[in-house]
């Protein structure tokens, strides 16, 4: 999709930039600032939906490296931000660690777990893949369950209130900048690995497997690589999520939200930083419109209604995304922007 | 030895129960090349239609075996109608997504149907009480047993001697020799998800009969998958063995290495296990043709 009209690149770094027009930096600015004045007039309960999302946009950019770009499909990215969580919760409540070093840790740990069962995608793609990655959320939550004794098994596990130096993260709205700062920063990592020698890789192999080996792209080291990454970003969200309710639970990773994230990548679509951004905040509004609508429905026609509305109301929406916008939000909205390119005058003259 | 002996006989009673299910998800596969994820909800539906049409409605389980049946194909044909046929032609992700979605679709449903509660009809199906040895048979697993041997015979005979299963066999082996031919695809495609629903329902009904319906027989689609990659995804045979292998190797590893395990619970991820394995080392499965990539 073209640019406003009027833009012109002189030179290589400027057809490269991240940010092409000045509108663009204004814009991403903007935005940055609105987050950051955020918690001056919101409630409580925007924070923590605003705080939810900022996890989420961290998780789902992980997966969007590891499907959306490399292609490798996986249904058990709530297991690698268990992974993530588990380990950071058990560096701190029972090693006394920071939470500044145990958050890290928790990512990279996850990101070994990613690489662990990632080795079945060296030899299976497709369907197989995604039975190995259910297999690696069940199996992993299984373990969870079975080191009962350093992980508090199915009773869970307290975790301290995290600080960061002298300052206490236990407000909402400390966590909300500190969350924020941490997708932020992810959404530009995750912007720029794309942009590098490995992102390109990534793209080779999922267009075409073959014709990327054949090129010379290493199949083995760089399906390693996507995985390692992706599952990077969940572990610090799974982080995250375990230092913000500050108790540790396999019921924080439900298979199903490994489901959700891969719905919010296809609402969103794929392949596509704003994709992914997109595809959290719609369907975390969508959470959001099931919990407002589902006492009244529960009232109104039968107490199991609500929560059959927000299974319903999710598989519905992704079907209607498949069938009729498969290329997600993000392909709206560039049309969206593509129809301004010339605006006001209606008419663009082909080429 | 009676421990398990007894384990292995209910083992093979509920591996058959497995490759039931596990062979409607095979069909749809070879036919149409769509990985049904929600195999495992037509099981819970049928779990919860076979208490609709026996406890509520108080049909004879004559009668109420044909009415499930008919709701089954009805449901199969509308998903096919409306989810799958949009899905032609588009890339493995969308269509998994698509069966995943519908899976949700239809545990939503169920939940508000039937309020995700737990549903006993338990001694309503025929009871055959047998007993060899010290080993006792239980009465539903064998009723299991026989009603998934009769279903897997009729299939059988249906691939062979007719005329649609020729075309399903056809449509499996080479989509645009058949179209060629002037056989419909689409019928093809619809068909087998008449059979693949009918064949769930079928499933969680046998399996409502021994345990009740709730909201858990939907995992057993889970199970299903790890009998169909441990059989080879594209051979009915494979998937009757390996059901048989699997639901023995559970009920054996299960009752065997539980007691040892803090947490227990190991019948739930035992599948994953055999997954994960058959997978790393022998991705096409036991029978299953080894696909050979050539560019």
């Amino acid at each position: 999709m073209g640019l406003r009209t009027g833009t012109f690149h002189e030179n290589y770094a400027e057809d490269m930039a991240v940010f092409q027009t000045r509108l663009q930096w204004g814009a991403s600015a903007a935005l940055v600032f609105l987050l950051c004045i955020c918690p001056l007039f919101s409630s409580d309960r925007m924070l923590t939906i605003l705080t939810t999302i900022g996890i989420a946009v961290i998780s789902v950019h992980g997966l969007n490296i590891l499907t959306g770009y490399c292609g490798q499909i996986s249904i058990g990215h709530s297991g690698f931000m268990a992974v993530g969580g588990y380990t950071s919760a058990i560096l701190c409540a029972k090693l006394g660690w920071p939470f500044w070093a145990a958050l890290p840790c928790g990512a990279v740990a996850a990101g070994i777990a990613g690489l662990l069962f990632g080795l079945p995608s060296l030899k299976i793609k497709g369907f197989y893949l995604i039975m190995a990655t259910i297999a690696a959320q069940f199996i992993i939550i299984w373990f969870i369950i079975q080191l009962r004794g350093i992980t508090g098994g199915t009773d869970g596990l307290l975790v301290p209130k995290p600080m960061l130096g002298p300052i206490a993260l236990s407000s909402k709205t400390n966590y909300y900048y500190l969350v924020m700062i941490f997708a932020v920063l992810a959404t530009i990592t995750a912007h720029n690995i794309v942009r590098t020698r490995a992102g390109r890789a990534f793209i080779a192999i999922r267009d075409n497997d073959l014709a990327a080996e054949v090129m010379g792209v290493s199949l083995w080291s760089y399906k390693l690589q996507a995985f390692f990454i992706g599952c990077i970003y969940a572990g610090a969200a799974g982080s995250l999520l375990i230092h913000y309710v500050r108790f540790a639970s396999i019921e924080q990773f439900p298979f199903m939200d490994s489901v959700w994230y891969l719905g919010m990548l296809i609402v969103g679509g794929m392949g596509n930083t704003a994709g992914a951004i997109f595809g959290v905040i719609a369907l975390k509004l969508l959470d959001e419109l099931v919990t407002i609508i589902g006492p009244v429905l529960a009232a109104a026609v039968a107490p199991q209604a609500a929560a059959s509305l927000a299974l319903i109301s999710h598989g519905l929406i992704i079907i209607i995304f498949l069938i009729f916008e498969p290329r997600g939000l993000h392909h709206r909205w560039e049309m969206i922007k593509n129809y301004f390119r010339l605006w006001p005058f209606s008419h663009e003259a082909l080429e | 030895m009676t421990f398990f002996l007894q384990l292995i006989v209910t083992g093979f009673s509920q591996g058959m129960i497995y490759a039931l299910i596990a062979i409607g998800f095979v069909i749809i596969l070879k036919c149409s090349e769509v990985f049904n994820i929600a195999q495992g909800h037509f099981v819970l539906i049928g779990g919860y239609l076979g208490w609709t049409f026996l406890v509520p409605l108080g049909l004879p389980i004559w009668a109420a075996l044909p009415a499930a049946i008919a709701t089954a194909a009805i449901m199969g044909l509308l998903i096919e109608r409306l989810m799958l046929r949009p899905m032609i032609g588009q890339p493995v992700l969308a269509v998994v997504m698509m069966t995943i979605a519908l899976s949700t679709v239809l545990g939503g449903l169920a939940t508000l149907l039937w309020g995700a509660e737990y549903k006993a009809y338990h001694g309503l199906l025929p009871t055959i009480t047998m007993r060899v040895g010290s080993i006792s048979i239980p009465s539903e697993s064998l009723i299991g047993l026989i009603v998934s041997v009769v279903c897997v015979a009729i299939l059988m005979f249906v691939f062979r001697y007719t005329k649609i299963g020729l075309a399903m066999r056809a449509t499996a082996e080479d989509l645009q020799v058949v179209q060629s031919v002037g056989i419909r695809a689409t019928t093809v495609y619809a068909v087998s998800w008449v059979i693949a629903s009918v064949v769930g329902v079928i499933g969680g009904i046998l399996l409502g009969g021994v345990s009740g319906a709730n909201m858990e027989l939907a995992d057993v689609g889970l199970k299903a998958f790890a009998v169909v990659l441990l059989g080879g995804t594209n051979s009915v045979g494979g998937a009757i063995v390996a059901g048989i292998i699997l639901g023995m190797l559970e009920n054996v590893a299960a009752g065997y290495l539980d007691p040892l395990l803090p947490g227990g619970g190991l019948a739930q991820v035992f599948p994953f296990f055999v997954m994960i394995v058959v997978l790393v080392f022998r991705p096409h499965g036991l029978f299953g043709l080894a696909h050979i990539e050539r560019v």
